[in-house]
């Protein structure tokens, strides 16, 4: 008896060891090519690139200055070089910034699409009209920038939902575009966001009337087609008073050797008693296991509770990206409001992750919720970046955060970086975090049990996410957990 | 106008003796004159703004003459009659004024252990502190090192008698920059307990930047406490830097009550197996004080435990810092590491920031932190109000029991019945 237990003691270790190698050696599995002609800019950027671009998408004039202005100031500004990332450095005129997919008539239905495309997005198992069918969420699916479909759209038009690509807000909707558009991230809040501003090329649009509930999921696909095409989203979206919105965001990318640049901007507006909810699947090309390739993913999210009693939730699922960069955050003003950040950020082989939020509390009252799970593997650095911010008079002000860490394997890294900024005496502020590994014992339960090692581990992980994956719409709780499986596939079910 | 510059140009004309500080001396002037006063923009010090300290004319290199005996004796800590009494003045050692009550110990000038059977020790530890604070304030002590001492506390030695230590600022003719610098050796199987004090003499500005760095062999046993009441003009960044190079037992407690801008780097480097560390804080500040305590426990050996606790009450305008890192290297496996840091603000214009940082590189470890930022109990001032307690009594009350977590680590009986009786006074006179 004695012998046998030391066995499988002797055992169990190794076979989680080679269960993180499967996970090592596991290969991307949507990556793959779609054959689409695509127009493109030539290589590189400057002024002509911005005007190329804005005359592409037919735009106003205000919209070129806009752009041009941004531009401009993202001359004078330099890479940040805080977050706790290294990259070889980028080469801003080795990038494309405009690639359409070829494909002139506007579809009235879906089947007009493209088979090409349709094929894509079976591949991804997200067919338009299944999901039309089966789940009723509206789906605006967008290939390399421009978004090629948008379905129930004429349903949501009868309650006075604008859900429509950002190209065509502009075109229908200028007054509304121009209101809101860099209210929430100005053009030179960042350098990314400055660039994005300068050559974004669609991205998606969202006004919910005062008192509006949307009857669906928003939602819409992201994928980075054509090789070395910078992708760069802009969302806007605007929830009236009274209103309430859940709007979905996943990302699948084919697999590249050049390292992709992505720099998305994604804008919030909740005013009194409104409700955004915003969940976000990422599993962008992760590079391969020696760091070859992969996307970079910039991405500046910042939400605006303007409204009293307002509520804006992030929830993010983020397994790809060989770079992440990004922190939705929550700007409290209207007295009440509520601001709530979930995430799970999963690093493997050599990515890098550097993700988490911020929480600036300035209206009275106002509550924020931070749950951050952070699991790393294989040779991967996962960080979380915080702040919470309790402005002078914020009375009242509430926070919880919490960050763990979960460490697979010996050779990656687990960081957590909370700021805390406490100006108001009446605020209640509490962060607590962890940092530890499965533990022989709870792998041995399970194992005891009949549980094989590999099924255990992914047991055991299921439950360290749960918390922020039980706060993703049904729909995408399904995808998620997928994800989840494919990046850590072996040692994480 | 003691700037940037004016001390640049000091650094010119330094004549770096040749002895075995030079190396870290040298080291320090180029990476001063690289890095120059910590900005802003530097991470470390993102809430402390110091570089308006050096727009002010200061008496640099600072001078001890002036100080006398009956100075001395106003300041001196309770339990002083049973005690080691090292003096500091104005950032040179007066041996003069100090006391060695017990035999074993070695007080030597770093200058001269740096060149004696010393040498190696002084070689070895001497601005180890630079490979973790990496700012120019930290290169400016080591690049002028001045009057500083080595103290050795040899193999074996156990001293029943604490050692005081007393960094005496004279500004009463006029403003002060001094930099003391002291090298504490703790041999094989010793055991010792430090005690820091920090007196500022006279109406004028002062601004000290004190490092002092111990090395700590195997199996000994080292309290420390440092204790901070100085004036609101006088101004300090105090660097006390540990290296556990064998297994051994570091217990510190730090207790800010009053001053200036204070800020305490509190480095505990974890360079053995089966190591342990202690580290405690409370920070009680009013008016317009600014407080910042900046610690790192580095682990990097496996093994080692470390518990760490900042308390902090702020009234008045002061403003608190708390950054507490804990980096666990590759080969720190079994590594338990805990901090937490809880924050009391009692007035409106009171502030905290707070950044407890983990960085962790090894995977078997159990490492967790934890922050908060609240008021007292509403409950329980309820509670004892309904009991016929008034409130403002109930709200000392319960600051007291609050510090009380920190002041129980205090061992040496007459510092904690001091500090005790310093929160009771400040409990009186600075409670809104």
């Amino acid at each position: 008896m004695k012998t046998d237990i030391a066995s499988i003691e002797k055992e169990s270790p190794k076979n989680e060891q080679s269960a993180i190698e499967d996970v090592v050696l596991n290969e991307y599995k949507y990556g793959f090519v779609t054959d689409i002609e695509s127009d493109s800019a030539p290589k590189g950027l400057n002024e002509d690139i911005v005007r190329f671009i804005s005359s592409k998408k037919n735009e106003p004039e205000w919209m070129l200055e806009w752009r041009l202005k941004a531009y401009r100031h993202w001359l004078k500004m330099e890479e940040p070089k805080w977050a706790n990332i290294s990259y070889p450095p980028i080469d801003y005129q080795d990038v494309i910034y405009y690639s359409a997919p070829k494909q002139k008539i506007t579809p009235g239905s879906l089947d007009e699409i493209d088979p090409e495309l349709r094929k894509t997005f079976e591949k991804l198992g997200i067919s338009l009209d299944e999901q039309k069918r089966l789940t009723g969420v509206a789906v605006d699916a967008v290939i390399d920038s421009v978004s090629i479909g948008t379905s129930f759209k004429t349903q949501l038009a009868e309650l006075g939902i604008i859900f429509c690509s950002m190209s065509e807000a502009i075109q229908e909707h200028p007054e509304l575009v121009r209101k809101h558009l860099s209210s929430v991230v100005p053009i030179t809040d960042n350098y990314f966001s400055a660039l994005n501003a300068a050559v974004f090329s669609d991205g998606s649009f969202c006004y919910i009337p005062k008192g509006v509930r949307c009857p669906m999921e928003l939602s819409t696909y992201f994928r980075i087609n054509a090789e070395n095409t910078g992708q760069f989203e802009r969302t806007l979206i605007v929830a009236e008073e009274g209103s309430y919105v859940s709007y979905l965001e996943g990302c699948t990318a084919p697999m590249r050797d050049e390292n992709q640049l992505h720099a998305a901007v994604v804008e919030l507006i909740a005013m009194d008693n409104a409700e955004i909810k915003y969940s976000t699947v990422q599993n962008w090309y992760p590079g391969d296991k020696e760091g070859r390739g992969g996307i970079y993913n910039f991405v500046t999210k910042r939400g605006i509770c303007k409204g009293d009693n307002s509520k804006i939730s992030w929830t993010q699922v983020e397994t790809g990206s060989s770079i992440t960069w990004k922190y939705p955050s929550v700007i409290l003003k209207g007295d009440n409001s509520v601001g709530e950040f979930y995430s799970v950020a999963v690093t493997n082989n050599h990515q890098q992750a550097d993700t988490g939020t911020k929480m600036q509390h300035l209206g009275k009252n106002t509550k924020s919720r931070i749950v951050s799970k952070g699991i790393s593997a294989g040779v991967s650095n996962n960080s979380y970046r915080g702040l919470v911010h309790v402005g002078k008079n914020a009375a009242n002000a509430r926070n919880f955060s919490q960050c763990d860490s979960l460490l697979l394997g010996d050779k990656c890294g687990a960081h957590t970086f909370p700021y805390i900024e406490v100006k108001n005496n009446t605020a209640i502020v509490e962060h607590e975090a962890t940092t530890s590994k499965i533990g022989e014992d709870q792998i041995f339960y399970c194992n005891q049990r009949g549980i094989d090692t590999e099924t255990a581990v992914a047991l055991i992980v299921n439950g360290f996410a749960k918390e922020v994956m039980n706060q993703l719409p049904m729909e995408f709780a399904v995808e998620a957990q997928k994800l989840l499986a494919i990046s850590l596939e072996g040692s994480v079910g | 106008m003691t700037n940037v510059e004016y001390l640049n140009k000091g650094l010119d004309q330094l004549n770096v003796a040749d002895n075995s500080l030079a190396p870290a001396r040298k080291n320090a002037i180029t990476s001063f004159s690289k890095m120059g006063i910590p900005g802003a923009k530097h991470e470390e010090w993102r809430y402390t703004r110091i570089g308006n300290l050096f727009n002010k004319d200061y008496q640099f290199p600072a001078k001890k003459e002036g100080f006398s005996k009956t100075d001395l004796d106003g300041i001196r800590l309770p339990g002083h009659e049973e005690a080691n009494e090292l003096v500091f003045v104005n950032g040179i050692y007066a041996s003069e004024f100090s006391v060695i009550r017990s035999k074993e110990l070695v007080v030597q000038s770093l200058e001269e252990a740096a060149g004696n059977e010393n040498k190696e020790i002084v070689a070895l530890h001497f601005g180890h502190s630079s490979s973790l604070l990496k700012d120019g304030i930290n290169a400016l002590n080591t690049a002028f090192v001045h009057g500083g001492i080595f103290l050795n506390i040899k193999k074996g030695t156990v001293l029943s008698q604490p050692v005081y230590i007393y960094t005496i600022t004279d500004a009463r003719r006029e403003s002060v920059l001094s930099q003391p610098r002291s090298l504490i050796y703790i041999g094989e199987n010793a055991q010792a307990e430090l005690v820091e004090t920090y007196v500022t003499i006279g109406k004028a500005d002062s601004f000290t930047n004190q490092v002092m760095e111990v090395a700590i062999e195997k199996d000994a046993k080292v309290g420390y406490y440092k204790i901070q009441n100085d004036r609101q003009q006088a101004n300090l960044v105090s660097t006390t830097h540990f290296r556990q190079l064998g297994k051994s037992y570091l217990h510190t407690v730090t207790i800010s009550l009053n001053g200036g801008i204070v800020r305490n780097n509190l480095n505990v480097v974890l360079e053995a197996d089966h190591c342990e560390a202690h580290l405690y804080g409370l920070y009680f500040m009013g008016g317009d004080s600014h407080i910042d305590n900046h610690t790192i426990v580095d682990n990097v050996m496996p093994n080692c435990f470390s518990n760490e606790l900042y308390k902090g009450v702020m009234t008045g305008k002061a403003a608190g810092v708390f950054n507490g890192k804990i980096f666990v290297r590759k080969d720190a496996q079994k590594t338990n590491a805990y901090q937490s840091n809880k924050n009391i603000l009692l007035s409106a214009d009171a502030s905290v920031n707070t950044k407890p940082q983990l960085e962790i590189f090894a995977d078997d470890v159990k490492c967790s932190h934890g922050c908060t930022v609240g008021q007292l109990d509403e409950d329980a001032l309820f509670y004892l109000q309904s009991r016929g307690v008034p409130a403002p009594i109930a709200q000392s009350l319960l600051v007291r029991a609050f510090a009380t977590d920190i002041l129980e680590h205090i061992t040496p009986k007459a510092i904690h019945d001091y500090v005790e009786q310093l929160i009771s006074l400040k409990l009186e006179y600075d409670l809104p």
